[in-house]
C-alpha cells in the first residue's frame, strides 16, 4: 500500500500530510510532483491544501491543467481513492471530479482555526473508521471556503449521501439544530466536505493533517487517514 | 485583434465582494447606488485567426478556464 501526496507550486501543507500518513500512521507515503504525467504505483492520491499558483484566476483552477492533474483524473475515473483537502478540495472541484464550486467566504475574512465537523455518513473509504455522528475538532485556514452548488445538485448530494462532513458546534446535534452556529463560512447546507457518487474521490475544507497528534490540539483528523487505511487494507489485501 | 471578456457571479450568488462595496459606498453617502457586483474582464491578444474562429475560440477558453459555470457567468467581444 502506498500513499501519495502531491506537490503544487504553492503547496503547503505537502509535509504536513507526508508526516501525519508516514510518521504518525507509519505508512508507505511518497511525494509526487506536479509535472509527473502519471501516478503508477500508488494506492491512494492526496491533493494537499496550500495555495497553488498562488490562487490566481480561481483557487485550484490552473493546477486544475497541471500535468500530475491528467493522470490523478484517470486514476480517480478508474476508482482510485482521491481526497482533497483546502486547495486540492477547490482543485477537485475545478476539474470536475466533485460537483459544486467554493466561493469567498461570507465574513470576507481568512479564517484559521479549529472548527468542529460532524461525519454524515461512515459508509465511505474516508469516514468508514468514525463513529456515526462523530464531531471532529480539525482546524480550517481559507478566504475561499463557503461551498456552493444549486439545488439541483444539493438535492443529488443528500439522496446519494454524498455530504460526508457538515460544520457543527462542539457539542452539535445530530439533528443539525446547531449546525448553523458553527458555519465559519457561510457554505451552502453547512458542507465542510462531500464525496463523489461513487464515493472514491472526497474533498474537505478542513485539515486533517493538521489534527493528527495530541500536540497539535487535536488528533481527531486521523479517523479519515485511518478510514483510507482500513479501506485499502481492505481492497488490497495488505497488512497496515 | 483582441478578445475583450467579463466574468461575473451567476445573479443567484451571494458577492460578498460586491455587498462590501456596496456597503462603503453607502457609507460614503451615494445613496443612488443600489447595488454592486464585482467580477474579471479579461484582454487577449489574438493573431492568425478569422472572426468565427476567434469567436468560437474565446468562447471554448471562456468555458472552459476563465470562468467556472457552477458560479459565474461570461459575455465577450471580439475586436478587430
Amino acid at each position: 500500500m502506498k500513499f501519495g501526496v502531491v506537490v503544487f507550486p504553492g503547496s503547503n501543507c505537502d509535509h504536513d500530510t507526508h508526516h501525519a500518513l508516514g510518521t504518525v500512521l507509519k505508512q508507505p507515503v511518497e511525494f509526487i510532483w506536479h509535472q509527473s504525467q502519471q501516478v503508477n504505483g500508488f494506492d491512494a492520491i492526496i491533493l494537499p491544501g496550500g495555495f497553488s499558483y498562488g490562487d490566481y484566476l480561481r483557487t485550484g483552477a490552473i493546477a486544475r491543467f497541471s500535468p500530475v492533474m491528467r493522470a490523478v483524473e484517470k486514476f480517480a475515473r478508474g476508482g482510485g481513492l482521491v481526497l482533497g483537502v483546502c486547495n486540492g478540495f477547490q482543485m477537485l472541484l475545478e476539474a470536475g471530479l466533485l460537483p459544486g464550486a467554493v466561493l469567498r467566504n461570507h465574513g470576507l475574512r481568512f479564517i484559521c482555526r479549529h472548527v468542529h465537523i460532524r461525519v454524515e455518513n461512515t459508509e465511505t473509504p474516508f469516514t468508514c473508521a468514525a463513529t456515526p455522528g462523530q464531531i471532529l475538532k480539525i482546524p480550517i485556514a481559507h478566504s475561499d471556503g463557503s461551498y456552493f452548488c444549486d439545488e439541483a445538485t444539493l438535492a443529488d448530494l443528500e439522496r446519494n449521501g454524498q455530504i460526508i462532513f457538515r460544520y457543527t458546534t462542539s457539542d452539535g446535534r445530530p439533528d443539525g439544530r446547531d449546525d448553523a452556529a458553527g458555519n465559519p463560512n457561510g457554505a451552502i447546507a453547512n458542507i465542510a466536505g462531500i464525496s463523489n457518487r461513487e464515493g472514491n474521490v472526497a474533498g474537505l475544507m478542513p485539515h486533517p493533517e493538521r489534527a493528527v497528534e495530541a500536540a497539535l490540539g487535536s488528533a481527531d483528523g486521523q479517523v479519515i487517514f485511518r478510514s483510507m487505511i482500513e479501506t485499502l487494507v481492505r481492497q488490497v489485501g495488505v497488512s497496515a | 485583434m483582441k478578445a475583450h471578456i467579463w466574468v461575473m457571479p451567476k445573479l443567484t450568488v451571494l458577492d460578498p465582494q460586491g455587498k462590501t462595496i456596496h456597503n462603503a459606498l453607502s457609507s460614503l453617502g451615494y445613496k443612488t447606488v443600489q447595488s454592486v457586483r464585482q467580477g474579471k474582464f479579461f484582454v487577449l491578444e489574438l493573431e492568425g485567426l478569422t472572426r468565427a474562429e476567434a469567436e468560437t475560440q474565446v468562447g471554448k477558453i471562456s468555458r472552459d478556464v476563465l470562468a467556472n459555470l457552477v458560479i459565474e457567468d461570461f459575455r465577450f467581444e471580439i475586436i478587430e
